[in-house]
């Protein structure tokens, strides 16, 4: 990934800012700029989320890609953030403690990094609250 | 919009390939399936390629191009066209080609799909699979793709009673199923326990609940219905093609186990076919892992939603079963080079409507239906062919 790519994401990725529709106030994260129910009546403005929710459904990665090998077994789960939208993100938890259902709040966590000598992407992830 | 027909089919035995390159897996489907029509090259039209990656793969683009060359049609300046949509590239390829016949543009059309996926070492090919997901919200955050379908699993298995052996089943029901036929990469029969006991790649899936990384590659010719007797005996007939997306990242469906585009492909084709669910003898189903088959036979309507464990476990997807699912072997069994594999359903289908599906044979068949998925459910193709 180059440093573009990676860094202009950083408010959303680092920040949980994503986007409401002033329209009919549904909120989206990840962002949208384009309200799939409003179209163009749509009037699209940031919303930095509070980065609270509830775990919808979660798996343990046994086997992780390359740039998450120091992470060693992790878990991943689809969160429902308490504005509405879901996201993806890792559970920062021992793997037996987590379940359907558990609310989790954000944290500011490396994600992964490419090689050994390459770039370290920070980002959102969860514990339990 | 003209009725369309099948009457060539090819396809390469499927495998870690290592003698054979990209190229040469195209040539070979292709050429059995010309051979198979009794059709010389120079009667081809319009050629349709579903490739997912070659750009990842073999890092090669421009396959249109690239596969009308080598099967010897540059200087006559064909039009080919390389479809993509993830592990569906195949089932989208089909359906331009029906598309292309149906409308009257072009009269004998090849759809084809090809895909070489060990030229890579393996973290480069499951890295390449994971561009299918949302690379930005989902692989980003560590998310792979026997991950988000164990996602789908644990979402399924806390609303409803299926139990882990029920999901083995589709493992076992389909390397039976794979070990009698001859393309299969795994021709091998294996017990639950084979499932039960492999190791754990994403709770709860094993590895044995994951389909392999694959090299092959098919073909189909399709001509009018009111020409294809000029070609074979045995034409099989079109009889709906329908396709549907959803959101490209899991985390956005209105429920993580429901396949929506399944719903609404799988709608759409009984329609346009004027079937119902009882007249289809076989289905060919996207089961790039377990649960994906069984989340399919629900979402196209075979069984109830939350049943479809049972119904496995209790034999009615085998193949003596009521609606026999993947008598191919599956992409479990037979193998899943993503951009053959819808073609592959449909080589199938057709093998079992002529009647030349040899030990995996339904007898009678008359009705096949193919469901071939991209990602996680963003993209599904659902077509029904009938013998004539
Ligand atoms: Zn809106």
């Amino acid at each position: 990934m180059t440093v573009a790519r990676f860094w202009r994401k950083i408010p959303q990725r680092y920040n949980l800012i994503g986007t409401k529709c002033q329209t009919c106030h549904r909120h989206f994260f990840p962002p949208r700029t384009f309200c799939p129910d409003c179209r163009r009546e749509g009037k699209i403005v940031d919303h930095k989320f509070i980065g609270k929710g509830t775990i919808v459904t979660f798996t343990i990665i046994q086997t992780a890609p390359d740039q998450f090998t120091s992470r060693g077994p992790y878990v991943l789960a689809i969160i429902r953030l308490d504005e509405g939208p879901q996201m993806t993100s890792q559970v920062v938890c021992d793997p037996s403690e987590a379940k359907i259902g558990m609310r989790v709040k954000s944290i500011f966590r490396r994600i992964a990094t490419d090689g050994e000598s390459g770039i370290i992407h920070y980002g959102t992830k969860f514990m339990p609250e | 919009m003209r009725d369309v027909a099948v009457i060539g089919v090819g396809c390469t035995t499927f495998g870690e390939k290592w003698h054979s390159s990209f190229r040469d897996l195209f040539v070979e489907a292709g050429a059995l399936a010309l051979e198979d029509a009794q059709l010389s090259g120079e009667k081809i039209d319009a050629m349709y390629v579903g490739n997912m990656s070659a750009g990842r793969f073999i890092e090669q683009e421009h396959i249109g191009a690239l596969i009308a060359d080598y099967a010897g049609m540059a200087t006559r300046h064909i039009p080919s066209t390389r479809v993509e949509a993830a592990c569906a590239s195949g089932g989208l390829a089909f359906r331009q080609a029906v598309i292309a016949v149906a409308s009257g543009m072009e009269d004998i059309v090849v759809a084809a799909g090809v895909e070489k996926m060990t030229d890579v070492e393996p973290g480069a090919t499951t890295d390449a699979l994971t561009g299918a997901a949302d690379r930005e919200w989902e692989g980003f955050v560590g998310a792979t793709f026997p991950g988000l379908y164990a996602m789908i699993a644990k979402d399924y298995m806390h609303k409803y009673a299926m139990t882990r052996e029920q999901l083995a089943q589709v493992a076992v029901k389909n390397h039976y199923n794979g070990a009698r036929n001859p393309i299969a990469q795994y021709q091998q029969e294996i017990t639950l326990d084979t499932v039960l006991k492999s190791t754990m790649v994403a709770d709860p899936l094993r590895l044995f609940d994951c389909s392999p990384i694959t090299d092959g590659a098919a073909a189909v010719i399709l001509a009018p219905l009111d020409r294809a007797r000029e070609f074979t005996d045995t034409p099989i007939r079109v009889l709906a093609t329908a396709q549907a997306s959803d959101s490209i990242a899991l985390h956005d469906r209105r429920d993580i186990s429901t396949l929506d585009a399944t719903v609404a492909a799988g709608q759409r084709a009984f329609k346009m076919a004027k079937l119902t669910h009882k007249e289809i003898n076989m289905v060919e189903v996207h089961d790039c892992f377990s649960i994906a088959e069984i989340c399919a036979i629900e979402d196209l309507g075979f069984c109830k939603k939350g049943t479809a464990g049972k119904f496995t476990a209790d034999g009615e997807t085998a193949l003596g079963g009521k609606i026999p699912v993947n008598t191919s072997g599956g992409l479990k069994a037979c193998g899943h080079p993503v951009g053959a594999t819808g073609i592959k359903q449909v080589y199938e289908i057709i093998q079992q409507l002529r009647g030349e599906a040899g030990k995996r044979q339904i007898d009678g068949a008359k009705i096949g239906m193919t469901h071939n998925v991209g990602g996680t459910g963003a993209t599904v193709a659902v077509h029904i062919l009938g013998r004539i």
